[in-house]
């Protein structure tokens, strides 16, 4: 079960520039950590992010070891039309989660 | 910059403690302050907004597992209804049918235990962090009101004690770091006062959410003094004596700490 | 003894003495064991926008003056465009100058975003000047830099 945390806003003028918000519970394991016994704590990362409106991608990130872990971000987006945000994290074996959010344009 | 090891660090505030006698007065309730202070504008910024918060990923997985049921047993929402709002500042409380002293983490456990015959949870696991973040983040701006009389008595005079007993090759209490040297530098921190009123804390040195009693481990650790296992009585003791110092002190959870 | 200097090999500042003292316990609380170099911050950004033009402008990064913790540092990064169809950035690279890789993030955006600017939180090994370059879609190149001080935490627990 992964947690993630999206802030999109409800309603929006046509235009308008809105403010969004994701966070997603995932450690960032960079790789140059050591455990207890000195052992190499393998890396574990998201290396993509991706923020699609209604299907179209309008903003993305290449995340490297230095994303701190639970990877924030805030960025911005035109309020085009009505439609659906998603928001999709990608790690480096493949693996993704998503979470969506509907906006209402008026 | 010099990098100092923490272990001269420590000696350094040894030497710094040396001059003036330890006294045994506890840190007077009008100079109480909350951890938040002693964080930066950016820290706090990042505490006071519940998508930037990392604690709140725990605290929403919380909410889930409050309202889900698992097999035949009772959600914790088929009792509760909507949550516990301000149950969380009355802990560490004595349990009527035991007589022991629980704090939110042994509470959580008991219930499941005694009211959905589930086994309880392991300290730390995601979890148990995730519902005592969601029970803890409904009390937050509640002041901290816990009983210290009756029943409570012992545990707070042994409490009391273990944050004035000088522990590990430092040889330091927590006292004197939090009640006589709060607000001084050591390395890059601001000393705090050592309250729990924000935990769950996301500790941005754990680059996780994490108990009070992980906290308290390194507090031990910090001093070169053997810590006690997760949900020891002893640390459910200072528990309550530390949030009976913190009396009247808003409930921050999850909350930001360095 | 005679008296004469000491080879330089047992000749010990004091601070050198500290460190030595110190050295098994720094190597254990030192959570990032290699560090890049403004070079390696060269290499990634040749790697990236080959031996362009870069000019500093445009670019404003924002760095708490102090970071509490190297393991995360709120950080921000503006650039000054208009986003429309015919102005807009394509794309802004982070670089760190003494993380164990220099690359830090990318983002890629466009007139859709409206607003030219990402807020993240990022890791930093140490004391550093943190850049930025941003592409236009004219192919230009800009950057800007700023500066935090990191400070290590009073109780590091060695474990």
């Amino acid at each position: 079960m992964t947690s993630i945390r999206l802030s999109v806003p409800q309603t929006a003028r046509k235009d308008e520039i809105i403010e969004l918000k994701a966070l997603i519970q995932h450690p960032m394991e960079s790789g140059y950590r050591r455990g207890s016994r000195g052992e190499q704590i393998p890396r574990n990362i998201i290396t993509r992010f991706e923020c699609l409106y209604d299907g179209e991608l309008v903003f993305s990130a290449d995340f490297h070891p230095a994303i701190a872990a639970d990877p924030f971000l805030k960025f911005y987006t035109r309020a085009v039309r009505s439609g659906t945000l998603e928001f999709r994290w990608t790690d480096q074996h493949g693996e993704t989660w998503s979470d969506t959010a509907s906006l209402s344009v008026t | 910059m010099i990098r100092l090891s923490p272990v001269l660090a420590f000696a350094a505030l040894v030497a710094a403690c040396s001059p003036s006698p330890t006294t045994d007065t506890d840190l007077p309730a009008a100079d109480v302050r909350s951890g938040y202070t002693f964080l930066t504008a950016e820290t706090q910024a990042m505490q006071d907004d519940s998508f930037a918060n990392p604690g709140y990923l725990w605290v929403d997985r919380g909410a889930a597992l409050f309202g889900s049921r698992a097999g035949d047993a009772p959600s914790c929402a088929s009792c509760h209804g909507e949550g516990l709002t301000g149950a969380a500042a009355t802990y560490p409380a004595i349990d009527a049918a035991t007589g022991d002293l629980l704090n939110l983490e042994g509470r959580i456990n008991q219930c499941r235990i005694r009211h959905q015959n589930l086994p309880a949870l392991d300290y730390e696991s995601d979890d148990l962090l995730a519902l005592t973040a969601f029970v803890a983040s409904q009390s937050a701006g509640v002041p901290i009101s816990v009983s210290t009389d009756g029943a409570a008595a012992p545990h707070y005079r042994n409490g009391r004690d273990y944050f004035f007993t000088r522990r590990g090759q430092f040889n330091l209490s927590c006292h004197q770091c939090h009640d006589e040297n709060w607000g001084k530098r050591l390395r890059g921190d601001t000393i705090s006062q050592g309250h729990g009123n924000g935990f769950p804390a996301y500790r941005l040195e754990w680059q996780a959410l994490g108990s009070l009693h992980r906290r308290i481990r390194d507090c031990d650790a910090g001093v070169r003094a053997e810590p006690k296992a997760f949900g020891d009585p002893k640390y459910i003791d200072l528990e309550l004596y530390l949030s009976s110092r913190a009396n009247g002190l808003e409930m921050e959870s999850p909350a930001i700490r360095r | 003894m005679p008296d004469h200097p000491a080879p330089p090999e047992t000749r010990f500042s004091r601070r050198a003495l500290i460190r030595l003292g110190a050295g098994t316990v720094l190597i254990a609380a030192t959570p990032l064991p290699a560090f890049a170099t403004p070079d390696d911050v060269k290499a990634a950004q040749q790697e990236l926008f080959g031996s362009r033009v870069i000019r500093d402008g445009r670019v404003t990064l924002k760095l708490p003056a102090i970071a509490e913790n190297g393991y995360s540092v709120p950080f921000s990064v503006e650039i000054d465009s208009p986003m429309t169809e015919d102005d807009h950035v394509r794309q802004i690279a982070i670089f760190s100058p003494r993380n164990p890789i220099a690359s830090v993030a990318r983002f890629q955006l466009g007139p859709r975003a409206g607003r030219a600017a990402v807020a993240t939180r990022i890791r930093l090994g140490g004391t550093q000047a943190v850049q930025a370059v941003a592409e236009m879609n004219d192919g230009s190149l800009w950057s800007g830099s700023a500066q935090t001080v990191v400070t290590l935490a009073a109780c590091v627990v060695l474990w």
